[in-house]
């Protein structure tokens, strides 16, 4: 055993030599400064399966449905919007998709029609989605809310994600949307 | 391959690009004559993602703890910024991100030098530890919002037995191994998934947890911090600096009378008591048992790495991977007949089962070494843990843990000469 005039100095050593190995381990952790990163879908990857209503610690989810105006058919017979086989294409709710009646169709002229989310309805569950991915142009999809989302540090529903479409972006980003030029034509 | 199937590949990629690029669009944007105007994108940055407000928080939390357990030794002083830190961390900030958390970002940053830390989460990381190397765990007193809503429920605390405690005591660091193996293998965070107590912070969780938070708050009532003693895998980290801390906090601020009423006052049994006078054993009996100790740690090292290797293919299964190309294998076999929202997804994407065979290969190779190391770790650890109990470190007082004690105070109003000086001090103003 050491005597006691011997241990304090060993122990200042051995502080001294803490503080220097986490110091030093963390800052070579940090030295790619990394700024704030948020949770998002990236949609070409997302499939529908609807674990983004059930899986956010939020209720409800802090995913909704986003429509890209600018790649939008503005189509009559959506089929975000009305069920498959809707015996009338209005805004009766017997014919709407949407569970929570969250899509606005609003006529614009002959023969469009917009179809706008109500965010605060919309509970992420991606219906519309996939039928506007199965019969339209893809303009409906699902993104993480960044004023809704509380930044969990693993995501609960990329960990349930079953397709792997959640990843982190920079927060600056914060959304991977649907462009003309994206989803378009072949450039060259 | 010639230059001409060169050409027709290439044309045949292009084709195929250019219908994925029109197969987005069935129907063509419509130009619309009544001067119709797209609506904006309602895409709102997120308001408060770096959380250096919340950092600054902490940092401000951990200078006052300090403050009142080592200046002031007030008990309610503690427990009130306990009742803060669980109010300000855990209900308002909804629990994240913590410190016991992000301690699996730091190790993905270590390990990964692809990735980066957010610089608030390098402070949550690095303030606890830093202010353990200096006061002890003042982090665990008053700060931690696990720590705090186990701190409230504490109502009839009774002693672990001693080797109870001593075997309980190891689970943090398997915890502590199995999480940066975890990290280390791209298998998630583990820490976050199983996180008893935000599910309370949140008011929602899946049930399981609810039901485990629930029985360690219930068990936490006669069983002082369950999840901090035998859980908690920063604890470990927080242990390793307060056991060199330059200011721990002292049970009396004057001269020991070895009354004992501390003792009875600590709920987590962290207040060791004086060595007995006579030797339990002689000298040359305790050496030898040292000698050997020593002798056999490289075996137990070794025996925990051969350990942690024969287990790798079941630490494995944390990886999503090897769940999915189990449970793919099970399906082709004819075990279920249902698929499950997983294998669903795989069987209708363009991955083949044989791509993701050679996929879960490659992460159970890596899985291999990886899980050898969290075996030789966790042999280290018991050795060093059965060297401690082997080696008698003379004491005169009744002395706080270095690294047990939480620094929740309650201890002070019981010293009698705590007491006295109060009341000298009192009588003199």
């Amino acid at each position: 055993m050491t005597s006691d005039p011997n241990r304090f100095p060993r122990r200042d050593f051995i502080r001294a030599a803490a503080a220097l190995g986490v110091g030093g381990a963390v800052w070579k952790a940090a030295a790619p400064a990394g700024g704030a990163t948020v949770w998002q879908i990236d949609p070409e990857k997302c499939v529908q399966c609807g674990q983004c209503a059930t899986h956010c610690v939020l209720n409800p989810s802090a995913v909704k449905c986003v429509h890209s105006y600018e790649i939008c058919g503005y189509c009559d017979l959506c089929g975000g919007y009305l069920q498959p086989g809707a015996k009338d294409r209005d805004t009766g709710a017997e014919n709407e998709l949407c569970p929570v009646s969250a899509i606005k169709r609003t006529y614009i002229e002959d023969p469009f029609f917009q179809y706008t989310i109500d965010e605060d309805l919309c509970v992420g569950c991606g219906k519309c989605v996939k039928g506007c991915a199965l019969f339209g142009n893809g303009s409906l999809y699902l993104q993480v809310k960044q004023d809704l989302c509380v930044h969990c540090n693993e995501c609960a529903i990329a960990r349930a994600c079953p397709a792997d479409a959640f990843r982190r972006i920079p927060a600056e980003q914060g959304y991977l949307l649907k462009t003309r030029r994206q989803g378009g034509p072949a450039q060259e | 391959m010639t230059g001409r199937t060169r050409i027709l590949a290439g044309l045949a990629v292009l084709i195929l690009l250019a219908a994925r690029g029109w197969a987005e669009f069935r129907f063509p944007m419509p130009e619309f004559e009544s001067g119709y105007e797209q609506p904006e994108l309602h895409t709102p940055l997120p308001g408060r993602t770096n959380d250096l407000v919340d950092a600054a928080v902490l940092a401000a939390a951990l200078a006052i703890a300090a403050w009142l357990v080592l200046r002031r030794r007030s008990r309610p002083g503690v427990f009130t910024l306990t009742a803060f830190s669980l109010i300000y961390f855990g209900f308002w900030r909804e629990g994240c991100v913590c410190p016991v958390g992000s301690l699996q970002n730091v190790a993905e940053a270590v390990l990964d030098p692809g990735v980066a830390v957010p610089a608030a989460i390098m402070w949550f990381f690095l303030l606890p530890l830093l202010f353990a190397l200096f006061f002890g765990r003042v982090f665990c007193a008053a700060v931690c919002p696990l720590g705090a809503i186990q701190e409230v429920v504490a109502v009839r605390p009774v002693p672990v037995p001693r080797a109870a405690d001593q075997v309980l005591r190891l689970i943090p660091y398997a915890y502590l191994g199995v999480t940066v193996l975890g990290v280390a293998t791209g298998s998630g965070y583990l820490i976050c998934r199983y996180d008893p107590f935000v599910g309370f912070f949140r008011q929602g969780a899946s049930f399981n947890l609810v039901l485990a938070g629930g029985l360690l708050l219930v068990a936490g009532m006669f069983i002082g911090r369950p999840y901090c003693r035998y859980l908690c895998p920063y604890g470990v980290l927080l242990g390793w600096m307060s056991r060199f801390a330059k200011w721990p906090p002292r049970i009396t601020p004057g001269e020991c009378i070895q009354c004992a009423l501390c003792t009875d006052a600590c709920p987590y049994g962290a207040i060791n008591e004086p060595t007995p006078d006579t030797p339990p054993e002689p000298r040359r009996q305790g050496v030898r048992r040292l000698a050997i100790l020593l002798l056999l740690t490289p075996v137990i090292v070794a025996v925990g790495g051969a350990t942690g290797l024969a287990s790798h293919a079941v630490l494995a299964r944390l990886h999503p991977t090897i769940r999915l190309a189990e449970r793919i294998a099970a399906e082709d076999a004819g075990d279920f007949a249902e698929m499950t929202i997983e294998s669903e997804t795989f069987r209708a994407s363009r991955t083949t089962t044989a791509e993701l065979y050679e996929e879960a290969r490659r992460v159970r190779a890596d899985f291999k070494g990886k899980s050898a190391w969290l075996g030789a770790f966790l042999g280290l650890v018991i050795a060093c843990r059965l060297i401690a109990l082997a080696v008698v470190r003379k004491r005169e007082d009744y002395e706080a843990d270095r690294v047990a004690c939480v620094a929740c105070a309650r201890c002070f109003p019981y010293c009698p000469v705590e007491n006295k000086d109060a009341q000298v001090e009192s009588q003199e103003t």
